[in-house]
């Protein structure tokens, strides 16, 4: 019992709104020192990690172009094409862009991201369309950023396991043959299409609930007003 | 051509230097702000560059060092330099659609590097994808270079200390699986599920996966552990699934766990920052009356679809 001390120092600390960098720093000693690891075995395995891990970071890279595009206008651009398209509501561009991550990462492509597609492109063209409809308050704001963040995981999570050799399908494999099991890449692909379905119908539901929410929103709006 | 990933993480290095050095000319930041905000992207940007050569324990001493800065709020905003909203429409006008260019390079490159170079894959074509789409940017904005890396500043200081929350949690990761961590969890689990009930173990495996995801933030650690300890030998062994199917289920359950958690940093928390949100648990918040029902509906499937012919 003795070794979720870390789960527990996590759990409790992000509950107190501490930092979370230093609820790692504390879990992550806690367990090494129940592990029986020296304080110096503990910065090794961090500093190892860490080392391994900087793919994760790569977004770096694509900040000073979305950057540099936004000081000239992307923004702005991105609200004009909502501003020509009166059909397009915040929840219709959300499931659009979904649909399109889904597709297009079960076909094993990498198309998406928060950094190079939900900042400068899908987030201002929601906030436009939500704007349109009267929702500009700042809880409206973040209420809206939140969802478009959110199409982004929808689409990665529930379309990457429909490709054949997506990473998590191969992880699959690799602990179900250690444990004496064979198991098919393409039954796997296969199985996960119900998940797919569900998960593009569920969003559906919620983007248009978002959209009506939005639509209501700006009525009161107009009823303050009168 | 050949490229390699240490090379991309030099360049992202330099970068992170560089902005290192804006942070230190900044003329509106100061005292432990600014000392605080350029000793973290200065210290980030050398573990990118020499990660591999610095001993391990220096690094993880870095990595302390980065955490008590972030902790003790070290860090803050610059001035920099950024354009009005007239400049910014001005030039949507006259630059138009064009601008989409260079944002969509990035996605472009990464596809085509990693499909006709296999050899260097997504990551190094991501790398690839931002220098051609920075120098696409030059080109169209004719922008100062000094300028386009104070715009990359700003995006940076917005995320801020939470850029680096996913690699540390995956050091957390790792000092949770030496210590045994997922063990106790799937023996306690085990210990409290009717066993003899098929449907008590497919719950079981599947919030199992979905929790000890939140807990670690990462689907893919969560499913070797909970599979060897709940999945195999009661879901697959005791009530014969199809280890195929279950397994596919299993992991989008995981999936349900990695939309509810800020464990899972770079999914939930770096965007939050990104998208400069006041609630920085926000993008949770959208997403958890998504997650339940999905939670939900991989238990059902994995009922009906994982026990063909029993």
């Amino acid at each position: 019992m003795i070794k979720l001390i870390g789960v527990v120092i996590v759990i409790v600390g992000l509950l107190l709104r501490f930092n979370p960098l230093l609820v790692v720093l504390v879990a992550g000693f806690a367990t090494g020192l129940v592990a029986g690891m020296s304080p110096m075995d503990i910065l090794s395995a961090i500093g190892q990690a860490f080392v391994t891990n900087r793919y994760m970071s790569l977004l770096i890279l694509v900040l000073p172009v979305i950057g540099v595009l936004e000081r000239f206008g992307l923004r702005e651009k991105a609200e004009d094409i909502i501003r020509s398209m009166r059909t397009l509501t915040a929840g219709r561009v959300m499931f659009a862009y979904q649909i399109f991550r889904q597709v297009t990462v079960g076909l094993g492509l990498q198309l998406g991201g928060h950094p190079s597609f939900i900042r400068p492109i899908i987030a201002p063209m929601t906030e436009a369309a939500a704007g349109r409809e009267g929702a500009t308050s700042p809880s409206w704001l973040d209420r809206i950023r939140g969802m478009s963040a959110s199409a982004e995981n929808y689409g990665n999570f529930f379309g990457q396991l429909l490709f054949p050799a997506a990473g998590g399908l191969l992880l699959i494999k690799g602990v179900l043959e250690n444990a004496g099991y064979k198991v098919d890449l393409m039954v796997m692909a296969q199985y996960a299409i119900p998940t797919a379905i569900a998960a593009s119908a569920i969003a559906l539901i919620r983007f248009l609930l978002l959209d009506r929410a939005i639509r209501s929103a700006g009525q009161n709006k107009g009823g303050e007003q009168a | 051509m050949n490229i390699t990933l240490d090379q991309i993480y030099a360049v992202t290095g330099v970068f992170l230097l560089i902005f290192t050095v804006l942070t230190l000319l900044d003329k509106k930041q100061s005292g432990k702000n600014k000392l605080g905000t350029a000793l973290f992207w200065g210290l980030y940007g050398v573990t990118f560059i020499w990660g591999k050569e610095i001993p391990p324990a220096a690094v993880g001493a870095m990595v302390v060092v980065m955490a008590l800065l972030a902790g003790a709020k070290w860090m803050g905003l610059g001035e920099y330099w950024s354009a009005t909203a007239e400049f910014r429409r001005q030039m949507a006008d006259k630059i138009g659609l064009w601008l989409f260019g260079p944002a969509l390079a990035v996605p472009l490159v990464t596809f085509l590097v990693a499909y006709f170079f296999p050899k260097m894959g997504a990551l190094v074509g991501l790398g690839i994808g931002s220098v051609v789409a920075l120098v696409l940017a030059f080109l169209l904005t004719r922008a100062m270079p000094v300028q386009i890396f104070q715009e990359g500043r700003r995006l940076l200081d917005a995320v801020g200390w939470a850029i680096i929350l996913s690699q540390f949690l995956a050091a957390l990761g790792f000092l949770f699986d030496k210590a045994g961590v997922g063990k106790v969890v799937a023996e306690m689990v085990s210990t409290v599920v009717p066993v003899d009930l098929r449907l008590a173990t497919v719950i079981a495996y599947c919030v199992g996966m979905a929790l000890f995801t939140m807990i670690m933030g990462n689907a893919f650690a969560a499913f070797a552990v909970i599979t060897t300890g709940i999945g195999i030998p009661l879901v697959i062994k005791m009530h014969g699934a199809d280890p195929a199917i279950a397994g596919v289920i299993a992991m989008s359950s995981g999936y349900c766990g990695t939309l509810m958690t800020p464990m899972a940093a770079n999914f939930n928390v770096v965007p939050a920052a990104l998208l400069e949100m006041k609630d920085k648990n926000g993008v949770i918040k959208a997403q958890v009356m998504t997650a339940l029902p999905m939670l939900v509906i991989n238990i059902c499937l994995m009922y009906f679809l994982a026990f063909p012919g029993k």
